[in-house]
């Protein structure tokens, strides 16, 4: 079954054509490495599954949604892991877990049990708990946004450079949760420049240029 | 409905605690309207009557001055990090985003306006003559001020348009709530002879047109 399906894609940013007719299917369980130089198209491509971007031309179906008219739907099953961080600074790394949590619409019975799920998965003590996102550093950042990411359990991993800024430990956490999430029934796609490490997860390799899809390669781990 | 009055608790308490920690409100927004009003009483060069005339306008001219800041301050803590992709991401209803901004940022202004309020009682020594006006209009005009400025916030990120072009589309937008404000003020200050109440069911109406016309936009705005 397909969960990303994509039938000449074109989408613009801000009047510029930064996908040029995307043809590409990704099925369920498959970690998806997406490569290719700076400007190729991988952040588009990410944000468009994501269901942020409107397609100005060719069709999508994206978890069995419409992705021109369905992107509200979309949204609500995907999670986005991208360079920025998406928390609030003046929060703390607790306060926006829970708020992230709770926005997200997870039950309220699940809410305690998920976040500390979270926060153990990605190694976040009590002590960095209470402290501002303001005063943390880039790999602690980087561990409270994947946290943030991890706690929506989304069906669809959209991730860009999954492990910037994280240290040996903290890329390893990553691996392992990508690889737990696919066993557990959902799909990543994952954008990167860390060519090895992605390269050792994944199913199947797809290379961007210039906003089309140039290369497909089955050299992954399967 | 539930969910939606949930989500809209959580943006705003979110947007209140964030403000509570920076305290942009107090130590900047705050000193920034106390200074409005002495300046204005030191450039009109005016006597204690002309002040107390004028008191309304100023108010209000304060007021939104002061909003342009926390709504600009509002808008900034979404996009600094991108926590509005994330809000896009999380299938919150975009009428829960535009009503918790739009809560918060009138929460804030209620906070401004009492502060104002005494600013003016003291510094222009207005007298209030009808207390249950001025509330009612303080309270009515801050939403309409806060829901059109939360709906071009979000307009002016979406656009990409600077943040100082925000004053240049919202300021001439307000100009009917400054007028039926300043006019409800007037009377519940005894300086005009006008029907306050009319015009406080004037402004009593942009607020509901606003607020529905605000979230319906930003509905859209998320869609496409």
């Amino acid at each position: 079954m397909s969960v990303v399906k994509l039938d000449g894609l074109v989408a613009l940013l801000e009047g510029f054509p930064a996908l040029t007719g995307v043809d590409l299917t990704v099925n369920a369980g498959e970690i998806l490495f997406v490569k290719g130089p700076n400007g190729a198209g991988k952040t588009t491509l990410l944000h468009l599954c994501a269901g942020l971007i409107q397609p100005k031309d060719g069709t999508g179906l994206i978890l069995g949604h419409d992705l021109s008219s369905e992107r509200t739907a979309i949204r609500k099953r995907v999670g986005l892991l991208s360079h920025s961080s998406g928390l609030y600074r003046d929060l703390t790394v607790l306060e926006n877990i829970t708020f992230w949590t709770q926005i997200a619409g997870v039950e309220q019975s699940e809410i305690d049990s998920r976040i500390s799920w979270a926060l153990e998965r990605m190694e976040l003590d009590s002590k960095l708990q209470n402290q501002k996102v303001r005063s943390l550093s880039a790999g602690q950042i980087r561990r409270t946004s994947l946290a943030v990411f991890i706690v929506r359990r989304p069906d669809l991993w959209l991730m860009d450079e999954p492990h910037a800024g994280l240290d040996q430990e903290g890329r390893q956490i990553v691996d392992d949760l990508i690889e737990e999430s696919v066993a557990a029934g959902a799909t990543a796609i994952v954008a990167s420049h860390d060519f090895e490490r992605v390269l050792k997860l994944s199913t199947r390799v797809v290379t961007l240029s210039g906003g089309a899809v140039v290369g497909v390669e089955h050299e992954g781990n399967q | 409905m539930k969910r939606l009055f949930a989500d809209i608790g959580l943006i705003t308490g979110k947007d209140l605690k964030i403000e509570l920690r920076s305290r942009v409100l107090i130590n900047q927004v705050a000193p920034f309207a106390l200074m409005i009003l002495v300046l204005f009483g030191i450039a009109l060069d005016a006597d204690q009557q002309s002040l107390k005339n004028f008191a309304s306008g100023l108010f209000w001219i304060s007021v939104l001055l002061c909003a342009l800041m926390a709504i600009s301050r509002s808008m900034t803590i979404e996009r600094d990090d991108e926590a509005l992709v994330g809000l896009n991401l999380s299938g919150v209803d975009p009428i829960a985003i535009f009503l918790g901004k739009t809560c918060a940022i009138a929460i804030q202004l209620l906070v401004l306006e009492i502060f104002l309020g005494v600013g003016i009682i003291l510094l222009y020594r207005s007298e209030v003559e009808d207390l249950w006006l001025l509330v009612s209009t303080g309270l009515f005009a801050c939403i309409a001020v806060s829901a059109l400025g939360t709906i071009f916030g979000f307009l002016a990120s979406g656009l990409g348009v600077r943040e100082t072009l925000l004053p240049i589309l919202l300021l001439p937008l307000l100009l009917p709530v400054l007028i039926g404000a300043t006019r409800a003020f007037d009377d519940a200050l005894g300086v005009a002879a006008v029907n306050g109440w009319n015009w406080f069911a004037f402004v009593a109406g942009l607020t509901v047109i606003l607020t529905a016309v605000g979230a319906g936009a930003n509905h859209l705005m998320a869609e496409n």
